[in-house]
């Protein structure tokens, strides 16, 4: 169990480092997301991985699982929900206005008229 | 119970509602609800002032949660002061905004700017470790749509970079925080710092691995390299009023660092104190030079304004990072300073770029400006300002800096960099003034036909000048009563400095 989620969320922190790092902004959009799942699984296990066990007080009940992490990763699940569809969002305006999907900006990109670069 | 700790948070939050929801299409009503919040907002921060000068510890408890069970805000003396600095800040930037048009250039300005306050108000406020999160995810989500506000290519791109860089931000938030609560089963940071504080040496691995995670987080928020990449791209493509405002958004980073690390990872915990007080002042060094450099090496004002933000993050770091009262002190004092200074920075910027027609921000000759000489006087004022020079208080709260850090092993070390990085800003500063305003061409004459003619530049309306001159006054005002602000900074520095205050406070007198 330990060892399955463990290695889980390494391959998954692994993998969307890696596409992060392609730089463009559909790989880092998944790379984003995967990052945000495997963060995901990291607070869950924080509260200790208990099996079969209930988060809320009950009669006759002696185990608990830690509830707090649960609730946290809901806060967590919301806010990256949020985020990524700002990001896909951004990224679409981007690319429509630039005809370029590359994150980095290049010499070549001509400096705004309001702004100055 | 005092209700008023929660009202910074809670009115920016339904005024943001009120805008977007009801005086939508009315852009004069958006303005009046926008500086009206405004205007209380300030007049709420001075009165928490007042509450927290006289060195009480105010608690709120959300939802009368007893800590550490529920979420928590705390007004103590720095946190009243952040909130003071951030209302004051956040009217003149505002009044600025509606002055030149900014806030019309695109749709929602007002309402995000209210959601951006709440978020900054709430990290101020709060005394919970994953509420801190929340509200710094408050915050950037308000601050990527102030971003890229106005739109246009290039601000776009620039715009997507800061989210990716955010975001991953965000998630190494998260692992910190899972890292701390997993050693100590709490997030409530009076808690925690009791918790963190049993913890043996021998067995603190885990909890050295979350306190550095967690100071990787607020270095990316506080511009310290090298994770400082995002901040000349974003301030420079930003528009004016909001690179303005996010000049308390790398303060924000520094506050979270000097709340995290003096109150649960403080100089007398034995197992964090020999790891994070040199890490920070090393990285703020050389941040302190990478940015009189970058102001050296600009080519145009947007990046020599951005690079003036670094540097003076630099400077505040260095400060922070000697964790004593005497720096603490001093550090607080370049906290308020170098938040007007760099906001005035931009503004001036703005004003420069708005009249020059073509060249814009790049320093090349171009024609004479409509209102040169107003114009080059508020960018000489705010250029001694950020350069530390006399008579202005960037100029006193580095001497604060340099005549606190006196008793540390590396003041000779710091003594040097902060000196030689002055003068390279100095030179900087005066390089880009001189291209600016001294180098002008004579338009050519213009021809016959009204039609081909180039558009004149504009002068400015009243309303922006009036906020850049507020912002001069602010900092005149901070240099002429640099004694009773000091004062404050003494005081708070020693607050924050007991830790035992601020965990009674929370958790009840044990």
């Amino acid at each position: 169990m330990e060892m399955l989620l463990a290695s889980a969320i390494g391959a998954l922190s692994a993998a969307g480092i890696y596409l992060m790092l392609r730089l463009r902004s559909f790989p880092v959009i998944i790379g984003i997301s995967l990052l945000s799942y495997a963060v995901n699984l990291f607070l869950f296990a924080t509260g200790r991985l208990a099996v079969n066990a209930p988060p809320v007080l009950r009669d006759g009940v002696e185990t608990y699982t830690d509830p707090l992490p649960q609730a946290l990763v809901l806060t967590a699940i919301v806010i990256s929900f949020g985020m990524t569809a700002v990001i896909v969002i951004m990224a679409l305006g981007s690319y429509l206005s630039s005809r370029s999907d590359t994150v980095n900006i290049t010499r070549d990109t001509p400096a705004e008229q309001e702004g100055d670069a | 119970m005092n209700h008023w700790i929660i009202a910074p948070v809670v009115l920016p939050a339904v005024m943001a509602s009120i805008i977007t929801l009801t005086v939508r299409f009315h852009p004069q009503l958006q303005r009046i609800f926008s500086l009206a919040s405004c205007g209380a907002l300030l007049a709420i921060a001075l009165g928490l002032t007042a509450v927290a000068a006289t060195g009480s510890i105010e608690v709120y408890e959300l939802g009368n949660w007893p800590a550490p069970f529920g979420i928590v805000l705390v007004l103590d003396r720095l946190s009243a002061l952040m909130v003071l600095i951030t209302a004051a800040l956040a009217l003149v930037v505002l009044l600025y905004a509606i002055g030149s048009g900014w806030d019309q250039r695109g749709n929602n300005f007002h309402a995000l700017f209210q959601f951006q306050l709440m978020g900054i108000f709430g990290a101020f406020l709060t005394g919970d470790a994953f509420n801190l999160f929340v509200f710094f995810e408050v915050l950037l989500i308000a601050s990527y749509g102030l971003m890229i506000h106005g739109g246009g290519q290039r601000r776009l791109r620039a715009g997507v970079q800061y989210v990716i860089y955010n975001l991953l931000g965000s998630t190494l938030f998260l692992f910190a925080l899972g890292t701390l609560y997993a050693v100590t089963g709490t997030l409530n940071m009076a808690d925690l710092a009791e918790r963190a504080a049993e913890i043996p040496v021998g067995e603190s691995g885990l909890l050295r691995v979350g306190a550095v995670l967690l100071l990787l987080v607020f270095a990316i928020k506080a511009a310290l390299l090298p994770l400082h990449f995002w901040l000349p791209e974003t301030y420079a493509e930003a528009p004016a009023p909001v690179a303005a405002l996010f000049a308390i958004m790398t303060k924000v980073g520094a506050y979270a660092i000097l709340r995290m690390y003096t109150l649960v990872f403080g100089p007398e915990h034995d197992a964090t104190a020999d790891i994070i007080p040199p890490l920070i002042l090393f990285a703020a060094l050389v941040t302190l030079a990478v940015g009189m450099i970058g102001i050296l090496g600009a080519r145009r004002l947007g990046r020599l304004a951005a690079f003036a933000a670094i540097a003076s993050m630099g400077t505040l770091l260095i400060a922070i990072s000697g964790f004593r009262p005497e720096t603490t002190a001093a550090a607080i004092y370049y906290m308020i300073h170098s938040t007007f200074a760099g906001a005035l920075l931009f503004l001036v910027v703005d004003l420069v770029r708005s009249q020059r027609g073509e060249a814009r921000g790049a320093m090349t000759p171009a024609p004479r400006m409509p209102q040169h000489g107003i114009i080059a006087a508020l960018f000489f004022a705010s250029a001694i300002a950020s350069a530390g020079m006399p008579p202005l208080s960037g100029f006193i709260g580095k001497l604060l800096i340099m005549d606190a850090v006196r008793d540390m092993p590396e003041v000779w070390l710091i003594w040097s960099v902060i000196l030689v990085t002055s003068l390279i800003g100095i030179l900087g500063f005066a390089q880009a003034g001189s291209a600016i305003f001294w180098k002008t061409t004579t338009p050519e004459p213009v021809p016959e036909d009204a039609d081909a003619a180039p558009v004149a530049a504009t002068p400015t309306p009243a309303l922006p000048l009036v906020a850049s001159f507020t912002m001069l006054a602010g900092i005149i005002a901070l240099s002429v009563f640099a004694g009773p602000v000091t004062h404050y900074t003494e005081a708070t520095a020693d607050q924050i400095h007991t830790p035992s205050g601020y965990i009674n406070a929370v958790l009840g007198q044990r």
